[in-house]
């Protein structure tokens, strides 16, 4: 591979986003390529907009990706989808979870929630929607959403299924695997 | 074995690989995780200072004794740790001595964006700069080397992305570096004029011998493509400008950024027709190469401000244009921070914001005070400022200014330096009432502890800090502990401790939201009770939001903390039955 693969995962801060890309990052060092992620600390992870960039390659030298640049976004968010969307590359695809938080600005009335999101998105990009949440209910816990979406990267991506699911038994703490891997099944075969 | 590591871990690793004896620290984004990953290799000591100067000198003191020791913190960090690193400088090592700092450009989690790099020329101490986390466990192992040849600190500096960007590490055995002989040396170790004078020359005599080393380390890289066009640039600086420009230009990427050498900067220099330098926020190399007649293009194309980007490289030194993107065609809603739903701060500002006082804020989560709709909070300068301002600004406006002003100041900041300025109040016969925010860890960073947890780093039980002794022992003889989440009696102590003539302290208690253990039953939703008054939008949480005309709670964030039940007039907000 030459040109470098450049993955965005958006969401708000608590969602999870640094485990899923911390398990997209440790797939994709098993597959032998060089990687670099990219990840907010700090105060933005308050409640936030979170961004975490993953880039892979033969060689990867900057760790952060422009606009029009990614290949695939993957948003826990539907506004931060949104946001995200002048950083899809042409023809990129960008997969969302349909949950809406509204930021503060919203909630203080200074500022509405953006309505028919997925309509804007779906006119420029390869939009792919799901409710994450309710998979992650499925699954058994709200806070699997990260690992839902995770099965879904992974079936739009090269890499075998099994290499994802063998980082993700390396990640996950042992008392919650059983949930991650019926959440990552939901997400894969969403 | 090659593991992907954040810049900072690899930092921990090359420290740990170097044999590092001592690493104290005070948490401080983006630089925390390197201490946190120091205190896992049990061949460490590692430990938690109460601020920034106090663990440079003992690390300082760990390195005169004849360790190899570090000292991490945050650029402003270097500000409080200032005072022992440049007389250190004079005193030089005997055990490697490193000070790790980490810069914020973009300011993601800073109240300002200084360059530490001026620090390096300012107290004469080598500086080395790693641009990913291979690099920061190279150059961690050379700073210890460098430290010990040259008998002089050296910092290691490095930047939110190179601190938290994860690459690829090659891990190495620790080395055996034995602790050496401490031997009593007054003309060396105890900087009082007669001897400082005649370090000073050292000092100076040391800066030329490291200027020489400069010119033919193998940390100072050049990168000939056969471009015309040449670039001078160091750390996450040169990732971008590589990824920018590849083999369309050479590279001069400095590893040293204090000293540099003339030499290799002219002599590359004449081999390019057209010289960028690229780096963010100051002009601190471009300014050194115009000093010794460098003709280079540094801050004429690029901005002091923020974080740089290899588009914004591309456009400035080859014109090319970043690809095309969709636009957003509507202004859309920003998303800052907020305090976490069940966020014990949000009852003391609700509280403060409704008796309209004037807060003097400090440096935490608790800052996001200042964010609508609590707007509380009025001034944030820095650690352990909310006290020692609020002295004087009682001091300019008289008591009746003084009976609606607060200072508001998280446990371990307090610890940090709010202290002094509670002296300071008492000592000068002020009557401020100081809100210390006990909410039992240190949060913004991540959950460090503190001496007022009763944990060190490792967990181990140790000593706590009483803070109502403390307070009382310095002076304070009304101090009052409140929990922040009984919204009626919080509203009273803070209105009695205000109307007092004497100092007063409130300690807010209740621990973070996301403290492991912190656990609310049920979730808490509006009932048909709902009058619509919408006094429980006035908590600013994240969990409730306007529905139209309604009130809503949202259940996947709503942690059950009941502090809306407790604001509510009208009691018409329940617990979900289970």
């Amino acid at each position: 591979m030459t040109d470098t693969k450049k993955i965005m995962i958006v969401g708000v801060g608590g969602q999870g986003t640094l485990l899923a890309s911390r398990i997209l990052g440790n797939t994709v060092i098993n597959e032998g390529y060089d990687v670099k992620l990219s990840e907010v600390h700090g105060m933005s992870q308050r409640g936030g907009s979170v961004v975490t960039y993953v880039k892979y390659s033969q060689k990867v030298y900057s760790p952060i990706i422009g606009k029009g640049e990614a290949d695939i976004i993957l948003a826990f968010e539907l506004l931060e989808a949104y946001r995200a969307l002048p950083y899809l590359k042409k023809g990129g695809k960008i997969i969302v979870n349909t949950q809406q938080i509204n930021p503060m600005p919203v909630i203080t009335g200074a500022a509405d929630y953006p309505v028919e999101i997925e309509t804007k998105i779906a006119a420029s990009a390869d939009l792919i929607a799901v409710d994450a949440l309710s998979l992650a209910k499925e699954a058994g816990n709200i806070k699997a959403v990260n690992v839902v979406l995770i099965g879904m990267l992974a079936k739009s991506s090269e890499i075998e299924k099994e290499s994802w699911l063998q980082t993700i038994k390396t990640t996950v703490p042992p008392k919650f695997l059983e949930v991650n891997l019926k959440a990552f099944e939901l997400g894969y075969n969403h | 074995m090659k593991k992907l590591l954040l810049g900072n871990a690899a930092v921990a690793r090359g420290a740990y690989e170097a044999g590092v004896n001592v690493v104290s620290s005070y948490p401080g984004t983006p630089s925390t995780e390197i201490t946190e990953e120091i205190a896992k290799f049990e061949e460490v000591y590692a430990e938690w200072a109460p601020n920034e100067k106090v663990a440079a000198e003992v690390a300082i003191g760990a390195a005169i004794a004849g360790g190899r020791a570090m000292s991490c913190c945050k650029h402003v960090g270097l500000n409080v740790m200032a005072d022992p690193v440049f007389t250190v400088s004079y005193i030089g090592v005997n055990g490697g001595l490193v000070f790790c700092v980490a810069d914020d450009p973009g300011k993601h989690s800073s109240q300002n964006e200084q360059d530490s790099r001026h620090y390096a020329e300012a107290a004469k101490i080598p500086m080395l700069e790693p641009a990913d986390s291979a690099e920061c466990k190279e150059f961690t192992k050379q700073a210890f080397a460098l430290s010990e040849q040259f008998d002089t600190p050296v910092f290691l500096r490095l930047s939110t992305r190179v601190s938290h960007s994860q690459s690829l590490v090659e891990l190495c055995e620790r080395e055996d570096v034995p602790v050496r002989e401490y031997q009593k040396d007054i003309a060396k170790n105890v900087m009082m004029p007669g001897n400082a004078i005649k370090k000073h020359v050292v000092v100076e005599k040391r800066t030329e011998d490291l200027k020489a080393l400069a010119e033919t380390t193998a940390i100072n890289v050049v990168e000939d493509n056969g471009a015309k066009i040449g670039i001078i640039t160091a750390g996450i600086a040169y990732m971008y400008a590589k990824e920018a420009l590849g083999n369309k230009a050479n590279f001069l990427k400095l590893g040293m950024v204090y000293p540099l050498p003339e030499k290799l900067i002219s002599d590359f220099a004449a081999k390019c027709d057209k010289v960028f330098v690229i780096e963010e926020l100051d002009p601190v190399l471009e300014n050194y190469c115009k000093s010794i007649g460098v003709e280079v293009i540094g801050k004429d194309a690029f901005t002091m401000l923020g974080e740089y980007t290899p588009a914004m490289i591309a456009k400035a030194v080859l014109g090319e244009e970043a690809p095309a993107c969709a636009a957003i065609e509507e202004a859309i809603p920003a998303r800052p921070p907020v305090m976490c739903p069940s966020c014990p701060h949000r009852g003391t500002f609700y509280v403060l914001k409704k008796l309209g006082l004037t807060v003097s804020g400090d440096i935490g989560c608790y800052t996001l005070g200042a964010v609508a709709p609590l707007a509380s909070v009025d001034t944030t300068i820095c650690m352990g400022a909310s006290v020692s301002a609020a002295l004087g600004m009682a001091k300019v406006k008289g008591s009746d200014f003084n009976k609606k002003l607060v200072s508001v100041i998280g446990d371990s900041t307090f610890i940090h330096s709010g202290i002094t300025g509670l002296i300071d109040i008492v000592y000068n016969k002020g009557a401020n009432t100081v809100i210390i925010l006990d909410n039992s860890i240190t949060g913004m960073t991540g959950h460090q502890d503190n001496p007022t947890t009763g944990k060190t780093i490792r967990g181990e039980a140790t000593k706590q800090v009483d803070l109502i002794k403390l307070a009382q022992s310095v002076g304070i003889e009304h101090v009052v502990v409140a929990d922040p989440f009984d919204v009626k009696n919080f509203e009273a102590v803070v209105k009695a401790e205000v109307e007092r003539d004497e100092p007063s302290v409130i300690i807010a208690q209740r621990p973070c939201a996301l403290l492991k253990g912190v656990k609310y039953e049920g979730k808490c939703h509006i009932s048909e009770e709902c009058r619509k008054c919408k006094l429980c939008m006035k908590l600013g949480c994240p969990a409730i939001s306007l529905k139209g005309d309604a009130v809503e709670i949202d259940t996947t964030q709503c942690n059950g903390c009941g502090l809306c039940m407790n604001v509510c007039p009208f009691k018409a907000i329940k617990k979900e039955e289970k």
